[in-house]
């Protein structure tokens, strides 16, 4: 049986996690013995196919429909195309579109779905490395049967590389009319601060507790000659503008100095973040994974370190 | 209208925990409204309040410890809810096709035209349960959603998903739909005295597999949790020791070494 990865693509570009994807393909295949077949749905599926021609991938099948995503194109497209190539296992981008079909497709194929996998074993069956419980733990997690659908973690598998030798076909497949249509996108964040410009950030996260304590950390951005960044938690609480999110569906920031008051650093937010230069950590728990990233860390109370590091400033 | 929101009791575990075999220890865990689904109740109950929604029913998949969550979500404006559970539910990992079966069943008795339920659940972080429900009910979906306006004439939703990089898909679901509630929709309430005293005499109708004419077959999971394990820190952080004075003194050398300053 074979491997089927979709790729992702966005406003005329392959997203990065469609290699990534690929390259957990790739592993699947070896550990079950079979081809790797790669999809691309809508945009420029012929400029896409030959760029996702990389080592290891067998084949490519371009199906043509439309521009932007739309999530019963993808799912009718990746439903046939797993008849057609006998895929036993369908790999995918676990990123908000891939989220918008993947357990659709899975239902539709009345296979089971794991998502969000950080590591993948194959030995009779398939068993998927994933976190749970906020990413305190992790867990493996064995799948019954030989046919399952897979989303993928960012970040996790290095991308595929290189050139490679597949075949490259233009695919029919039958697409229902959707009940769900773009119409358009919208770039938020703007406004009058661009953080990703800032050399030095100091960014504030649930720690904080109360609105009226951000005072605080605006003190410390002003004494340090910094801007205020913050988590998600601080912007869906309506304290700080969308323009201040760090993290997957905020800005992606590298500052030279990125210092995190507060924040626990979940995985979203660390996406953002991560290519900072320096990074210092001020947090209460010790087991906080903004640690593992972390070059300094404070374990402590923000409310005790954060006027001390403000007079030292001052 | 009739919403149904699907609501889930999560568990969080303390900063100080035990593993017992494939889960946390029971003493570690605290339970709470799933954060994701406190903001599909608050959306709910705005359409209700907006007199879109005639009705709001919650549902929700849990033992009878959930009630005391489900409460907060009826205080908080829902109608009533309904608890589906069954000792064959009891200590296994259910996976998403199970859990789409019970709500299923549910759907097919409430026949609501629209279901909110949150993008993912803070304990378990599978993000699929809505997207798959909708698929097996016959209902369009949206993932994501962080704006939501529902034109119920035209039965249509226009919504925002949220993508990654701070881009908003602008799309419009048509009805009856399954949308999943990403936080930052809205801001949720908190339950007023008066909205926990009328929820005490709120139904919460318990269901169980026979009630809904489903069998322990429908919820036989696929997956098995096999071992659970802290991740080995990669940490290579330097702590900096010292009361807060101290760490703040030799942070500030850092900061200056770093080149930071006013």
């Amino acid at each position: 049986m074979s491997v089927l990865v979709a790729a992702e693509h966005r406003r005329g570009a392959l997203r990065d996690v469609t290699y990534e994807a690929i390259t957990a393909g790739r592993e699947l295949a070896d550990a079950r013995g079979g081809d790797l077949h790669v999809a691309v749905i809508g945009g420029d599926v012929d400029g896409f196919a030959e760029e996702l021609n990389r080592e290891g991938v067998d084949a490519v099948h371009a199906v043509e429909d439309g521009e932007e995503f739309d999530h019963n194109a993808y799912q009718a497209a990746v439903s046939t195309l797993a008849d057609r190539v006998d895929a036993g296992a369908v790999v995918l981008p676990n990123s908000v579109n891939g989220l918008d079909y993947a357990p659709a497709l899975a239902e539709d194929l009345g296979a089971p779905i794991v998502t969000d996998a950080v590591g993948i074993a194959y030995d009779d069956g398939l068993t998927v490395t994933r976190e749970m419980y906020g990413s305190k733990v992790e867990t493996t997690v064995d799948v019954a049967g030989d046919r399952f659908v897979l989303t993928v973690r960012g970040g996790e598998w290095p991308p595929a590389e290189g050139v490679g030798d597949a075949t490259v076909e233009a695919a029919e497949v039958d697409i229902p009319e959707s009940g769900a249509r773009v119409t358009g996108f919208e770039e938020v964040g703007g406004g009058d601060v661009d953080i990703a410009d800032a050399d030095v950030l100091v960014s504030v996260g649930r720690g904080i507790e109360e609105e009226e304590n951000l005072e605080l950390v605006e003190e410390l951005a002003d004494a340090l000659g910094a801007t205020l960044s913050a988590s998600r938690p601080i912007v869906d609480n309506g304290w700080l503008p969308k323009n201040r999110q760090v993290g997957q569906s905020g800005k992606v920031v590298t500052p030279d100095v990125y210092i995190a008051v507060g924040i626990s650093g979940a995985v979203q937010h660390v996406a953002g973040m991560k290519g900072s230069d320096t990074i210092i950590a001020i947090n209460t728990d010790p087991n906080a994974p903004i640690f593992d990233i972390a070059d300094y860390g404070i374990v402590g109370d923000l409310f005790d370190v954060v006027p001390e590091l403000i007079d030292e400033f001052a | 209208m009739k919403v149904l929101v699907t609501v889930k009791e999560v568990a969080e575990a303390d900063d100080d925990f035990a593993i017992e075999g494939t889960d946390i220890a029971e003493s570690d865990l605290e339970y709470d409204l799933n954060e994701w689904d406190d903001y599909a109740v608050e959306a709910a109950v705005q359409l209700a309040e907006a007199g879109i929604a005639d009705e709001v029913v919650t549902v929700t998949v849990g033992p009878e410890r959930a009630e005391e969550t489900i409460r907060m979500a009826l205080a908080k404006g829902a109608d009533r809810a309904v608890r589906v559970w069954d000792d064959a539910l009891d200590g296994g990992f259910a996976d998403v096709a199970s859990k789409v079966a019970l709500f299923e069943a549910v759907v097919d008795e409430e026949e609501p035209d629209l279901v909110l339920g949150g993008v993912q659940a803070a304990d378990t972080g599978f993000g699929a349960t809505g997207v798959a429900l909708a698929e097996r009910i016959g209902f369009e979906h949206a993932a994501v959603v962080n704006h939501l306006d529902v034109d119920a004439d035209a039965g249509v939703a226009h919504v925002h998903r949220e993508l990654e990089g701070g881009v908003e898909e602008l799309t419009d679901v048509d009805l009856p739909a399954v949308l999943t509630v990403q936080t930052g929709l809205n801001e949720p309430r908190y339950a007023s005295l008066r909205g926990i005293r009328q929820a005490q005499r709120k139904e919460i109708a318990a269901k169980d597999l026979s009630d809904l004419g489903l069998t322990a077959d429908d919820v036989e999971s696929a997956l098995t949790i096999t071992e659970m394990y802290e991740p080995e820190s990669e940490s290579d952080a330097e702590i900096i020791e010292g009361d807060a004075g101290e760490s703040a003194g030799r942070l500030a050398e850092v900061l200056r070494e770093k080149g930071v300053s006013a």
